[in-house]
């Protein structure tokens, strides 16, 4: 079994947002970046399988970003994964996450991939259509916001526990597939120091777009979604403090709930 | 393209999902800016009292897609039927509920049919080319942005829960229904089971009130008072990560960046301290009350009411003035 694991580089999830004059894009300049929490999720569950599983041939971690992207990288070979594929040119920084898909899936096409896991979404852009549209892209099934994954022995499918609406749905799936990872499904564990320096030997392929054959066409067709004028939140107007001792402040909070918000 | 706008009405065991009702809100205004009609797509298995629901808000027509394989979600089998209704409607905008269906199922069928897509929308308009634009929230709401469309395309948005009101006014949309047509391969996703998660209570998705606790309530235990004033206000319980790392409470329950985002009308925070990560769950909740031991908090400057006070003693009195309140 040949497991892929895609990575996204995030803002720290503590950044303080700031955003350009003329609101294009938020402010990049000294800002911390960091694994996308939901992606780390993905990586433990693949390093998992590998040391838990003897089918499991190779987990190969895949990025698209520019060269700081290296590092998210970095984490993912640290952690156990055995080799790198970075997508990294100027062209693909405008994609916007379908086209992203559909650039992923025109580089692990034919990869023998059996395993695709990820993410259920990104912190920043928060829209979670990376996983989904990469499986329809391979034309594989998916299971999103996953919360545990069981193989059968024969490793050839796994049933799957996902997330919903207070609920969870239970569904069985066959290789290849994809899966997004919720939080629960594992947490990852912390890279040694020793491990990011062995992660520097390991081997990463970088592509550029030129290396990549039908990368114009397959991002021509879907997509193209532009974002412009960056906000900050709306402004909420100051809350009131209701004093006194907790008896009398709940009933008074209570009141206000009910004849002031107008919301019990 | 039509001018037409497709509403893609969730329902689970013939009961529509609350979004879905909502949603129809916004198709309307669009509608009426671009000249076409709301057309409604239900896909499942038996169809009755949602298609009868969904004709009460007014959209123009309803298409269904129902058929024994399709009783339960399946990613592969929903997005070929909502395919298909794409294909016959030739919609210039689809809206789906923001929901974990809805954004489960928008990224695939885009990917399907060739569109764009925006996730989690809270503003939508039409603007003078004709295309969609809309607000969404991203940075975790630390931040917000508009969207533009590509013109020669159909425009896809998950529409955020809570944000619209249900649409009412109707009845008498056009009936029309397809049927099933399964694509190769769509088997390939078999569900076994829908299990109930986190007991008999509300999820925090589902609920218009939810009252939450933090590390504070120290045990699962001391959860009770929460749950006792959940039930007064028929609300949802919520926690934050450190409550459902301590194992308070299970991680279904958790709210913020990691956990889930939530846009009830009123919110209680007690015991939580206000981590960006959390308020990365809830800032988009229409009030917001935290109680709080310490005044420094910074779930405060959040909050439109805050009591300075140990939430043992303010949460019993609380629950005990709703009571009352609610004769
Ligand atoms: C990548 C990442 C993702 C994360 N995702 C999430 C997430 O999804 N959700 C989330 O919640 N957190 C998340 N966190 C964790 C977050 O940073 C905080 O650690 C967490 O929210 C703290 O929970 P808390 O407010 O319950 O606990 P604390 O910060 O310990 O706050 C407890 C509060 O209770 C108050 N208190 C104590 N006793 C009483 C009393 N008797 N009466 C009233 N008040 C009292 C205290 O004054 C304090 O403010 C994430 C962190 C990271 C790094
Ligand atoms: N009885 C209490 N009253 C007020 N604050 C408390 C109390 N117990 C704990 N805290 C605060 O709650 C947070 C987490 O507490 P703990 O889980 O006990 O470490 C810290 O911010 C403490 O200061």
């Amino acid at each position: 079994m040949k497991v892929l694991v895609v990575v996204r580089q995030v803002p720290d999830s503590t950044t303080n947002i700031k955003i350009q004059a003329g609101g294009q894009d938020i402010e990049r300049a000294g800002v911390k970046m960091v694994v996308n929490p939901f992606d780390e999720f993905a990586i433990e569950q693949a390093v998992q399988l590998k040391e838990k599983r003897k089918d499991v041939a190779s987990v190969t971690a895949l990025i698209v970003g520019p060269a700081t992207a290296a590092e998210a990288l970095r984490i993912a070979l640290a952690v156990g994964a055995d080799d790198g594929i970075h997508l990294q040119d100027e062209a693909f920084d405008r994609l916007d996450e379908l086209q992203t898909a559909a650039l992923i899936a025109t580089v692990v096409r034919g990869g023998g991939y059996d395993l695709i896991l990820i993410g259920k979404q990104e912190i920043d852009l928060d829209s979670g259509q990376l996983g989904p549209a990469l499986a329809e892209l391979l034309d594989i099934p998916h299971v999103g916001t996953t919360v545990k994954l069981e193989f059968a022995a024969d490793g050839k499918s796994f049933v799957a526990r996902r997330r919903i609406e207070g609920a969870e749905e239970v569904v069985q799936v066959s290789l290849p597939a994809l899966v997004t990872a919720d939080k629960g499904l594992c947490e990852m564990r912390y890279p040694s120091l020793p491990n990011l320096m062995k992660a520097k030997k390991k081997p990463v392929k970088v592509f550029k777009a030129a290396d990549v054959a039908g990368f114009a066409a397959a991002v021509a067709n879907l997509g193209g979604v532009k974002m412009h004028a960056f906000q900050p939140p709306p402004e909420r107007p100051p809350g009131k403090m209701i004093p006194g001792e907790p008896e009398p402040a709940a009933k008074e909070l209570a009141r206000l709930l009910r004849e002031e918000a107008k919301v019990i | 393209m039509t001018n037409d706008i497709l509403v893609f009405a969730e329902q689970r065991n013939d009961k529509l999902h609350p979004a879905a009702l909502q949603i129809v809100t916004p198709a309307k205004e669009l509608a009426a800016r671009t000249g076409g009609k709301v057309v409604a797509c239900l896909i499942g298995g038996a169809l009755n009292a949602a298609v009868e629901a969904i004709d009460k808000t007014g959209v123009g027509a309803i298409v269904t897609v129902s058929a024994p394989a399709l009783a339960n979600y399946s990613a592969l089998r929903y997005r070929t039927a909502l395919a298909a209704v794409i294909g016959k409607v030739q919609p210039r905008v689809v809206l789906l509920p923001a929901t974990f269906m809805g954004r489960d199922l928008g990224p695939r069928v885009a990917a399907k049919v060739g569109a764009a897509l925006a996730t989690d929308v809270v503003a939508l308009s039409i603007n003078a080319e004709g295309t969609l634009d809309i607000t969404r929230p991203v940075y975790n709401g630390k931040a917000s942005c508009h969207v533009g469309f590509p013109k020669d395309r159909p425009a896809v948005a998950s529409v955020r829960p809570n944000t619209f009101p249900a649409a009412t006014g109707g009845g008498g949309a056009t009936r029309e229904a397809l049927a099933y047509t399964p694509a190769p391969g769509d088997d390939r996703i078999d569900v076994k089971e829908v299990a109930k998660a986190g007991g008999e209570v509300k999820d925090v998705t589902e609920a218009d009130i939810i009252v939450s606790g933090g590390r504070a309530l120290k045990s699962e235990e001391n959860f009770k008072i929460v749950y006792e004033l959940a039930k007064e206000l028929d609300a949802a319980v919520g926690a934050s990560r450190a409550a459902c790392d301590a194992g308070y409470q299970p991680h279904s329950r958790q709210v913020g960046l990691t956990g889930k985002t939530v846009t009830p009308r009123l919110y209680i925070a007690c015991g939580i301290s206000g981590a960006i990560q959390h308020l990365a769950g809830m800032r988009g909740s229409k009030v917001i009350v935290a109680i709080n031991s310490d005044k420094e908090a910074p779930i405060f400057k959040l909050a439109d009411y805050g009591i300075v006070g140990d939430l043992f003693k303010v949460l019993p009195a609380m629950t005990a003035e709703v009571r009352r309140l609610k004769g």
